[in-house]
Parts: structure tokens; C-alpha cells; sequence
């Protein structure tokens, strides 16, 4: 229970002593304790509730595979959280309630398992590469990456601190285009969101992400996203408060049918 | 200070102990960042690039915000205090609406007027070849949009306050409306219209999520500091820790500052 409350204790009896140091009663414990799970019974058939934190590109695909694998387990639910990577990644080290983490990248997963947030090893499940989103029709005939750098052509790439913007980055650099965006949006659905509503001509996203959006924007794919491939990886967690549906849940989304429906979002198998 | 009666003595403890709890609440988070704050590789990583230009920025815009709300917003705030016309009450919600939408919604809505299919802002782009979009004015127009209303309810209360008397005896010894507002009006209210500069200056300096959806993101141009902490807390959380402890500092500084030369008493 401890454990649960305060997962860095380290840092809980620092803030005691800060606290102290204000002497107000004691009540300074209290601070901790924001993040509480009620107990789940220690399942060992893969039931009751299962917390996926999922990167924000898995959004539309993981949510369907999330109603898949409660029809496969009945008595399973599957809840989510879509963030940005290392966001989940800060989040889950810091203690939050998660049993089974899926990243858009090895990095930001490292930094989980490197805390020691592992139950298993972490597995690459899917793959995903940059495409040059535009609006449908590609109004400014932008056919490569080096078209981006064209004077008046306003781009949107993610952040160098996000894995989209990491990716952009690399490819960018072995296409050897130096190129000067608009903004560097904070996640991958930012920038297509700049795009959508039409404030810029061009953002890198990735293929899915393009595809999600396909009513309202063409994908234009180039060469030098093979220098910038992103794995996927999904891990159960070691402090999962539902161990047995971690591993139901990760196994599923390494079954063929849970690949199935990753092509047809636009991923690539690993 | 010194006449008054010192605090604490006679307050019943029924007030003490919830304030005493309110004020853990609001300084616990506070020392918090102060015991993960990383001392050793503080200089360094004040010096690191792009920390420094962010600062700036945060601090010209919402000066400028805070310039731009006084310009709008005192007028606003007089109508809706000293004029009656229909359908005031509407108008006074509609004025606070910025205080309950999220940052974030109001970015959005910003970007379908000002950005370059917007209503107002296709117009601007076609005439006057202005995108306010990923621009530093964005930022500006960004925090102007958040901060504003906290600007015009406290000149409003302030007005409210006021002895409307005096400015009718300016009127009848031959003042015009205008000398009036300058020479009566707003000497009578100044302690609220500074109360009211420094909360939206406060609130414009620490804006984010109106400030990434409209202005986006861009070292120098559009990245302020609460934009710097949050994609710093993606890959290196103790730089972040670093650049809010500055913010931090930096504002508290300046609001001390403040408060002492202008306001005068607390």
C-alpha cells in the first residue's frame, strides 16, 4: 500500500521536511497520496480492469484493439491513456497506475525499463514511417522533402524532444534539406492539426496519422523515411495492479488478428 | 503596518487551521520543485542555449498582452460599469467567457478567426499580407485573449466602488468626458487597475495552451518559457525543473517589485 502511494519515498520525505519546515500539522503526508487505485482482487484469470498507456499515434487503432481483446476475455476492461511518449513515460515513473505501456519509440520505452518498470521484456509490435502530409489535392504540387525548403511553403514538424520530431530530424538530415519550419508542435497530432485547418502547407507526420486523416489530406511519401523508421514497443509493467491482464492484453497485440488491424491503420509489421 | 493588529491574535481557529491547510496546498507543490531542483548543474543549465531567448519572450509579451488589455480593456470595463444599455448582463458573461474555456479551446477558436482561412484572418493575410499564426504578435494576441477579462473585472469592481459624484461635480465645473475619465476616473480606481495589470500580466507570463495552439511552437519566436518547460519535461524533466524555478523566481521578483513601488501598501 506504502509502496503505491509514495513510489519514490526518497523524494516523499523530502517534501515531509519541506513541509516541516512551514509547520502546519500533519497532514503533509497527504501530499503523496493524490494517486490511489482502489485494491484489485489478484486476479489470475485475465479480468477485471486493465490501464494501457499508449502513445497518441495508437489512439484509433489501440482502441479498437482494446474492444477486440475485451470480446476475446469476457470479464476484461481494457481503459487507456493517449499521450505522448515520453509524457506516459515520465508519468509511469513517476508512479501513475499503469499495467502495460506501448511507446513510439526504444527511447522513451527505456527510460521506463531502465527505472526498472519492466514485467517482461519489451517487444517491438509494429512499425511506422514519416510521410509529407498536405492538403488533399497537394495545392503547392510539393512532391519531396527538398520542396519543403521552397520559400512561402509553411511547415510543421513535431519537436526534436517527441519521437516525430526526432524522426523528422533524422530524415531530414540524410536528405541533406535544411529547413526552416513554422512551429515544432509539442505531439504528431498537433502538427496534423495545424494542417487540417489549413495554417500550413506541409507537415512530417507519420503514415498512420496521414491515413487517419485521409478524408481531408493526401500523404506523399520519399525515400529518406527509411532512415527514420519508428518501432513500436509494448511492455506489461512491473508494478501492474492487474499482472494477468497485462500480459492478456500485450499478448493480444501480438496476435494476428490484433496485426490485422495494425496494417490496415498503416502499419508495417515488424 | 505597525498599528494594525498583529496577525494571528485573535483569529479564530475555525479560519487558522483551513488557511493553515489552503497554504500547504499551495507551497507544498512549490518546495516540491525546490527538492528536485538540481543544484549542482543549476549555472550550466541556465546557460544552456534557447533558455534565455525564452525568457525574453515570455516577458515581452505579456508586457505587451498586458499593454494591449489595458488599451481594450479599460474602456470595456468603463462601459460595462458607468453605461447602461441593453443587454449589458450578456455582454459582461460573454467578457469572462476566457476565464472558463480551456486554454487550449480558445486557441482553437482564435485560429478559426485569425489564422489563414480565418474569418478576420483571411481578410488580413489578402490585405494586408499579416498571418498572426506562428508569429511573436500571435503570442501576444494569444495571452491578450486569456489574461484580458482578468483585467476588466477588477477595473470594473474598482469602478463599481467608486464615488460616482465626483466625477458628476468635474462634469458640472466644465470638464469634459474625456479630462473627467483622465483626471478623475482613473486616479479614483488606479490600486484596482494595478491589481488588475499585475493579475493579467501574472496570467499572461505563465499562458500555455492558447499561446501552442495558435502561435505554435518556435525557439525565439513563439516559444515561451511555459512552452520551453513543457517540451523540456518530454526529454530532460530537470531541465524543466530548472526553467519554471527561473520563471518562477523571475516573476515573483518582478511582482514584489511591483506591488512595493506601485500599490504602496499591501
Amino acid at each position: 500500500m506504502s509502496r503505491a502511494i509514495c513510489p519514490q519515498w526518497t523524494v516523499c520525505r523530502s517534501v515531509v521536511r519541506a513541509a516541516a519546515l512551514f509547520a502546519v500539522l500533519g497532514l503533509a503526508m497527504g501530499g503523496c497520496a493524490a494517486t490511489k487505485r482502489p485494491a484489485e482482487a489478484s486476479a489470475t484469470a485475465a479480468t477485471g480492469t486493465v490501464t494501457v498507456f499508449a502513445a497518441s499515434s495508437l489512439t484509433e487503432v489501440f482502441t479498437q484493439l482494446g474492444r477486440d481483446a475485451e470480446a476475446v476475455n469476457p470479464g476484461l476492461t481494457v481503459r487507456f491513456s493517449f499521450a505522448g511518449s515520453s509524457t506516459l513515460a515520465q508519468q509511469i515513473n513517476a508512479g501513475a497506475p499503469a499495467d502495460v505501456f506501448a511507446s513510439a519509440s526504444p527511447a522513451t520505452m527505456k527510460q521506463v525499463t531502465d527505472a526498472g518498470g519492466r514485467a517482461g521484456s519489451a517487444t517491438v509490435f509494429a512499425r511506422n514511417h514519416l510521410v509529407i502530409a498536405v492538403p488533399r489535392g497537394n495545392p503547392k504540387r510539393l512532391a519531396g522533402l527538398a520542396d519543403l525548403a521552397r520559400p512561402g511553403v509553411k511547415v510543421a514538424l513535431c519537436a526534436e524532444q517527441v519521437p516525430c520530431g526526432a524522426a523528422a530530424k533524422t530524415a531530414l538530415t540524410a536528405a541533406g534539406v535544411a529547413l526552416t519550419p513554422v512551429t515544432l508542435e509539442s505531439d504528431v497530432r498537433a502538427a496534423l492539426t495545424k494542417l487540417r485547418l489549413g495554417e500550413v502547407d506541409a507537415a512530417l507526420v507519420y503514415r498512420t496519422d496521414a491515413s487517419a486523416a485521409s478524408g481531408e489530406v493526401d500523404a506523399i511519401e520519399f525515400a529518406e523515411s527509411a532512415k527514420a523508421v519508428n518501432d513500436y514497443l509494448v511492455v506489461a509493467l512491473a508494478r501492474a495492479a492487474n499482472p494477468a491482464g497485462a500480459r492478456v492484453f500485450v499478448a493480444y497485440v501480438r496476435s494476428d488478428a490484433a496485426r490485422a488491424v495494425l496494417a490496415r491503420a498503416g502499419f508495417q509489421s515488424p | 503596518m505597525s498599528t494594525r493588529r498583529t496577525p494571528g491574535s485573535g483569529a479564530p481557529p475555525a479560519l487558522l487551521v483551513p488557511a493553515g491547510v489552503g497554504l500547504l496546498f499551495l507551497v507544498l507543490p512549490l518546495a516540491g520543485l525546490l527538492v528536485r531542483t538540481p543544484w549542482a548543474t543549476l549555472p550550466q543549465r541556465l546557460g544552456a542555449p534557447g533558455v534565455l531567448p525564452a525568457l525574453r519572450l515570455s516577458l515581452f509579451t505579456a508586457t505587451a498582452a498586458t499593454v494591449v488589455c489595458m488599451a481594450l480593456g479599460v474602456p470595456l470595463a468603463w462601459l460595462l460599469a458607468r453605461a447602461r444599455f441593453p443587454g449589458r448582463r450578456l455582454v459582461r458573461a460573454l467578457v469572462t467567457l476566457p476565464l472558463v474555456l480551456p486554454p487550449v479551446v480558445g486557441g482553437v477558436a482564435l485560429l478559426l478567426v485569425f489564422g489563414r482561412r480565418g474569418l478576420v484572418g483571411s481578410w488580413l493575410d489578402a490585405t494586408f499580407g499579416v498571418s498572426l499564426p506562428f508569429s511573436t504578435a500571435g503570442v501576444v494576441a494569444a495571452e491578450a485573449f486569456v489574461a484580458m477579462p482578468f483585467l476588466i473585472l477588477a477595473v470594473e469592481g474598482a469602478l463599481r466602488g467608486a464615488d460616482p459624484r465626483y466625477e458628476e461635480a468635474a462634469a458640472t465645473l466644465g470638464a469634459g468626458g474625456w479630462t473627467v475619465f483622465r483626471r478623475v476616473t482613473l486616479p479614483m480606481i488606479r490600486p484596482g487597475l494595478t491589481a488588475g495589470a499585475v493579475l493579467c500580466w501574472a496570467r499572461a507570463l505563465g499562458e500555455f495552451g492558447a499561446t501552442i495552439t495558435f502561435a505554435g511552437n518556435f525557439p525565439g519566436r513563439t516559444q515561451t518559457m511555459p512552452l520551453a518547460v513543457y517540451l523540456a519535461f518530454e526529454s530532460d524533466p530537470q531541465a524543466a525543473i530548472v526553467l519554471s524555478l527561473l520563471l518562477l523566481t523571475v516573476s515573483v521578483l518582478i511582482l514584489t517589485v511591483l506591488r512595493g513601488r506601485w500599490v504602496g501598501q499591501p
